[in-house]
């Protein structure tokens, strides 16, 4: 096991060390201390790391994530595993707003609460936060899935593509073309994966499933007047 | 950009630390503003019958105790002063009309920064380490401090436009973010008697609240006032002379993250500007919600 310690190395030093294991892995597991909240802590790693980071991160830690594990053993900041398109990033404290904005893939747990914008035009990812989300979630979601055990901000899956809504809690409002939808048999068994993957111990069944009505994919010429 | 950071003991035992912890606070918040700094500090409280005043000369050399002497003749009071680099801190046994007054007609070329029973505001143009050596930040005492690191945007660097700004007696707000009505809204203000010496969005936030408070508001429906009335985006982090809060706008998209232990209450825009404070590790540390004011006062 390798120790960084972010109060002696650059985050330039500790990433470019990380990224010299994609061309071959000499050293598969990591611990980073006192990141102090700077940012872009274990950015763009492309093999399979696992990184464990002791303290609060700045914004985007993790981001663009490939195939590596990442644990926060504290908050993040804004951007936690933007873009990530493998592998999976855990916050065992709070993320800040914007989680897993624009993911294409991998799994994203929070197991705190996310702020504002948790998964903002995700991509493919799955994300799974234990507490609370903020406002405008999931907002221009494409695809992939959002697990909330807990509440829901304002205005969720506002514009939403295809990405599914799962929510336990309470929602304060649904976003534009975001409608609630039916449970069905399929939708059980991915949230019970879902949640068996993030190591989060709910009961699928006290979910409701929120999605796209879909009414925003075509001009509507009825709606011609309004340009 | 602009980073801004705030720092209210709730423990009186380390008042005569404030300035050291507030330092690297201050310093960790250069990325986000390193074209001017300052910071509001409350403490070394004045008597009832007494102002205090912190006043700024261009000129290091400036005779400010002539200007004492000449200000304790002229109102027929006195006066007390001591002076931090360019800048002087004078309290007066007066009201405070009468000492803005007389400033106004005496002592033109001088700026005031601030004026209350309890505020000291310094401020300047240059990199937010520079201005803690300026004023020696490190030695200061006092029971809550807020600053400032700015990225010019809406006006000019100039010292005119940096934070923080103060609109009243002891009234003190630093702010991240932009205003879109501060035009119309500075107008409105002055309608009702509120003088602004600049043209920044910032100041009518400021002026604002003096506003609100003068018309018999607490400091909560004082910002709750705000929240309807001010358009734009912001975070702003505000001071009173007992008093110390933090509100975000409802889109909550300028940063902000605050920690809280039973020495104190913290906030800045970045954790790492949090991340010197003792007792920091097992704070309890959180995102403030949009909207939602978050207020500590003192008895």
């Amino acid at each position: 096991m390798k120790t960084v310690n972010l109060s002696e190395v650059s985050i330039r030093e500790l990433n470019q060390a990380l990224h010299d294991q994609k061309a071959q892995c000499t050293e598969e597991t990591w611990t980073v201390l006192e990141p102090k909240g700077q940012h872009n802590i274990a950015c763009g790693l492309d093999q399979t790391l696992s990184v464990d980071i002791h303290g609060h991160a700045g914004y985007y830690c993790a981001g663009m994530n490939q195939k590596a594990n990442v644990t926060i053993h504290g908050n993040a900041g804004q951007g936690v595993a933007e873009n990530m398109m493998s592998g999976v990033v855990r916050v065992k404290g709070d993320a800040s707003q914007s989680a897993g904005a624009t993911a294409h893939g991998g799994l994203l747990v929070v197991e705190g609460n996310a702020g504002a914008r948790c998964g903002i035009s995700m991509k493919g990812v799955d994300i799974v936060v234990k507490g609370d989300v903020g406002h405008m979630s999931c907002f221009m979601g494409q695809a992939g899935n959002l697990v909330v055990c807990g509440d829901a901000g304002d205005a969720l899956g506002d514009s939403l593509y295809e990405v599914k809504i799962y929510v336990k809690g309470s929602v304060k409002s649904l976003g534009a073309d975001c409608i609630e939808k039916e449970m069905r048999s399929e939708h059980l068994a991915e949230l019970t994966d879902l949640l068996k993957r993030a190591g989060i111990d709910e009961d699928p069944t006290q979910f409701k499933r929120y999605g796209s009505a879909r009414g925003l994919y075509n001009f509507k010429v009825d709606n011609a007047s309004a340009y | 950009m602009c980073g801004i950071v705030g720092l209210y003991l709730k423990n009186k035992a380390l008042e005569s630390k404030l300035g050291e912890l507030f330092t690297p606070m201050l310093i960790a918040m250069t990325e986000r503003g390193p074209d001017s700094a300052g910071f509001a500090v409350y403490g070394d409280e004045v008597e009832q019958d007494t102002i205090k005043f912190t006043l700024l000369h261009e000129s290091m050399d400036y005779d400010w105790g002539q200007l004492a002497d000449q200000m304790a003749a002229g109102l027929d009071t006195q006066v007390d002063w001591f002076q931090n680099s360019n800048v002087a801190v004078f309290k007066v046994k007066a009201d405070a009309a009468s000492v803005t007054d007389y400033l106004a007609a005496h002592a033109a070329d001088i700026k005031v920064l601030s004026a209350g029973k309890s505020i000291e505001i310094l401020k300047e143009v240059g990199l937010p380490e520079k201005i803690t050596k300026k004023f020696n930040l490190a030695g200061m005492k006092g029971s809550h401090i807020i600053g400032h690191t700015r990225m010019a945007t809406e006006s000019a660097v100039t010292m005119q436009g940096s934070h923080p700004f103060s609109t009243g007696e002891d009234l003190c707000l630093v702010h991240n973010g932009s205003l879109s009505n501060h035009n119309r809204l500075r107008e409105e203000l002055k309608r009702e008697g509120v003088v602004f010496a600049t043209e920044n969005d910032s100041e009518v936030a400021a002026g604002y609240l003096t506003w609100r408070l003068q018309q018999g508001d607490s400091l909560t429906q004082a910002l709750q006032s705000a929240l309807k009335t001010l358009d734009g985006f912001y975070t702003f982090t505000i001071g009173t002379r007992n008093g110390f809060a933090v509100v975000r706008d409802p889109i909550a998209c300028k940063p902000a993250v605050m920690a809280e232990t039973d020495d104190y209450v913290a906030m800045a825009s970045e954790y790492q500007a949090l991340s010197t404070l003792p007792g920091i590790e097992n704070a309890r540390v959180w995102e403030p919600e949009p909207e939602k004011i978050y207020i500590w006062e003192r008895d």
